[in-house]
């Protein structure tokens, strides 16, 4: 179960708020501030909710870790790696062991860690505390997130131009914004290939439960949807529809959600949306060595290289592909956002204006709302 | 509704529940010997990574079924050491054999994590189990059918045979049984060894039959659900049949309700999840009740039997 993406709703800080934080704590003289040394080599931590040999979430953050070592070399980075560490107050026994130890930067790779993170970092000001998809930060303390929804676009625009029925579903786990902020921007891409196309949202209420997982993708699979996609943490739900394939049901497919899950399903695996924490890993660690680590939050996307399309199934159509790529390229380029206007929910409420855009961030301090020919 | 979503709706719902019910078969028996396993989700995670290796490396999931059996008896047989040879505490054992199962399947299942298998399919035919109609008779997997077959074996076992009569009395009072002669330990054994192996097959089952993979905690808290099944049938193989498609009938609707929309939508999500732990405890409540406090549990049940010499 990773719970890291299950964001606070009711603290009231907005990831706007924790920039304004940020640049007030950076107009302020930076009392009692140390000199950054350079180090010869840096010991690096990584603590995480589950295990890497899940495909998925962990799996994507030791890849991340792998790719830093292989950049920064073996002889100037030595990790530890502690997994399947709860998100709760053992984790804060943890982040201290690791501080004692002699880490000089530790990241914790699930959203829970970040209050016991939050309490530890304060009694070792020489290490360096990074928290995955967090949303507050200390002297000693940054956080690192990934523009996840942005690869929803592109998948999105798949769904649209590929689905027979125009009916696709996207299984989440908790209606946490990072979820429905994902399936926003996949409804509105698939839109704007076929504006009848409709997105059945169906939450699980897990981060892990393949069987449940399993039987979500049969359920839909049996109300007309044709292609699906998950905000879990396995392929449990694709191998129900390249089982369906087989079985020669009329069905597209689906993406791998954190890693490449093609192994498992070859027929109805038609890209994933890949976490690349390599690149970050890299800086952060880097910076660490140079002794020019600071304090910040970085929410990279696909533009930093931090979130990759995975391979086109052979069976997409060129034009098809032309589309993906061109949604690709204009969230790069920034001529293309998934959040562009006009926007309405289900509520008929205006949520952006035509010409209007909303900002990435302004999700996280909303409450959960779908767009207009969503089913949640 | 039409026709072919209740049928889907019933496929989706027996496959979800089968895992369920023939794990709590075999606790039931366990318990009606006199002895609580709170192992199982341990003892099904043995069994789930030892049958997706086995089927995995030979291909054939019928191997798979009893390299799972093996591996969650196994499994069992430490607990039964313990606790009725040693005579540890049975609640403190079991759980930590769920430990056990837990760290246990995650380091055999290291080098098979990852690795795609076959579903075992049904045997018939594909005229009749690819039939629209008739695929709810015949469309399941080997395993569904053997499930079905074991309530009634395990309900003629208890209730007219004579082991059956020997293990009920080992559960209702050890010591009047061990004083006419009955090997109360031996018969607690063997009760033991049968709820792992049914454990092991239960695990098997989520690679064969739910998702064809390997992952760490793949039976997801499952085998709770089957100690909790055991109760809330009252220590009968027919309400247990009864309960574990409730439970699955609940947990699938709760999915197509969802998939479907509309006026479904009125539930929350959080409602749909607690619903099957609601009905256990109103069914507890309803049992108590009319039962004046007696839920139908063996007396002698989760009491080490230490025989004086």
């Amino acid at each position: 179960m990773n719970l890291l993406n299950a964001r606070p709703m009711k603290t009231g800080i907005s990831r706007r708020n924790v920039l304004k934080i940020g640049a007030a704590a950076t107009a302020l003289p930076l009392l009692g501030s140390r000199a950054f040394a350079q180090k010869a080599t840096v010991k690096a931590a990584f603590v995480m909710i589950g295990t890497p040999d899940d495909n998925g979430w962990n799996y994507g953050h030791d890849t991340g870790r792998l790719y830093m070592l292989d950049q920064l070399g073996a002889d100037k980075v030595e990790t530890t790696v502690v997994t399947n560490v709860a998100e709760g107050p053992d984790s804060e026994r943890v982040f201290r062991e690791l501080a004692q130890q002699g880490h000089d930067i530790i990241f914790g790779t699930s959203f829970g860690f970040g209050d016991y993170m939050l309490k530890v970092a304060p009694q070792f000001p020489d290490v360096k505390f990074e928290w995955a998809t967090g949303y507050a930060t200390a002297s000693n303390l940054s956080i690192y997130n990934a523009k996840f929804h942005e690869g929803r676009a592109v998948i999105g625009t798949i769904a649209g131009m590929m689905s027979k029925s125009g009916i696709g579903a996207y299984i989440g786990s908790f209606p946490v914004p990072e979820v429905f902020m994902g399936a926003n921007a996949f409804h509105l891409a698939a839109r704007k290939q076929n504006p009848n196309f409709v997105t059945k949202v169906v939450y699980v209420d897990s981060w892990y439960d393949p069987p449940k997982e399993a039987d979500a993708a049969r359920a839909l699979l049996d109300q007309g949807v044709d292609v699906i996609t998950q905000h879990t943490d396995g392929p449990a739900a694709l191998q129900v529809l390249e089982e369906a394939i087989k079985q020669g049901k009329d069905v597209i497919g689906g993406f791998g959600q954190g890693a490449d899950m093609s192994a498992f399903a070859p027929e109805a695996h038609l890209t994933a949306i890949i976490d690349n924490w390599g690149p970050y890993y890299t800086k952060a660690v880097k910076s660490v060595l140079d002794g020019t680590w600071a304090e910040g939050g970085f929410w990279g996307g696909i533009v930093d290289g931090e979130v990759v399309i995975g391979p086109y199934n052979a069976k997409i159509p060129a034009d098809v592909v032309a589309a993906a790529d061109a949604v690709k390229d204009g969230i790069v380029a920034g001529t293309y956002h998934p959040f562009a206007g006009p926007v309405v929910d289900t509520n008929g409420n205006v949520q952006a204006a035509e010409g209007d855009i909303i900002d990435d961030g302004e999700f996280w301090a909303a409450e959960a709302w779908y767009a207009e020919g969503m089913e949640a | 509704m039409s026709v072919d979503l209740v049928i889907a709706i019933v496929i989706t719902l027996i496959g979800a529940s089968t895992p369920i019910l023939i794990a709590a078969l075999g606790e039931l028996v366990v318990e009606k010997s006199g002895v609580l396993n709170l192992g199982v989700e341990g003892m099904m995670l043995c069994g789930a990574v030892v049958g997706f290796a086995a089927a995995y490396t030979t291909g054939n999931p019928w191997l798979g079924v009893g390299a799972g059996a093996l591996a969650g008896m196994l499994a069992s047989m430490i607990f039964a050491f313990l606790t009725l040879t040693l005579s540890s505490n049975q609640v403190a054992t079991g759980l930590a054999l769920t430990i056990f199962g837990a760290g246990f399947s995650a380091l055999f299942g290291q080098p098979y994590t990852g690795k795609p298998l076959e579903l075992f399919r049904s045997v018939f035919p594909p005229d009749l189990s690819m039939h629209p109609i008739l695929k709810v008779i015949f469309g399941y997997s080997p395993l569904v059918y053997f499930s079905l077959i074991m309530v009634v074996a395990v309900w003629f076992f208890l209730q007219r045979t004579r082991a059956g009569l020997i293990l009920r009395a080992v559960g209702e009072s050890d010591i009047s049984a061990h004083s006419i002669g009955y090997p109360v330990i031996g018969v607690r054994y063997m009760a033991v060894a049968f709820g792992g192996a049914m454990a092991g097959i239960a695990g098997a089952c989520f690679p064969l039959l739910l998702t064809p993979q390997w992952v760490e905690r793949l039976t997801s808290g499952r085998g709770w659900i089957a100690l909790a099944l055991v109760v809330f049938a009252a220590w009968k193989p027919g309400r247990l049949l009864i309960g574990a498609y409730l439970f699955g009938l609940i947990a699938t609707m709760e999915l197509y309700a969802k998939a479907a929309g509309g006026v479904f939508r009125v539930l929350p999500s959080e409602l749909w999840a607690s619903l099957p732990y609601l009905a256990t405890i109103v069914v507890l409540v309803l049992f108590s009740l009319r039962a004046r406090g007696s839920t139908g549990a063996p007396a002698c049940l989760g009491k080490p039997f230490v025989p004086a010499n």
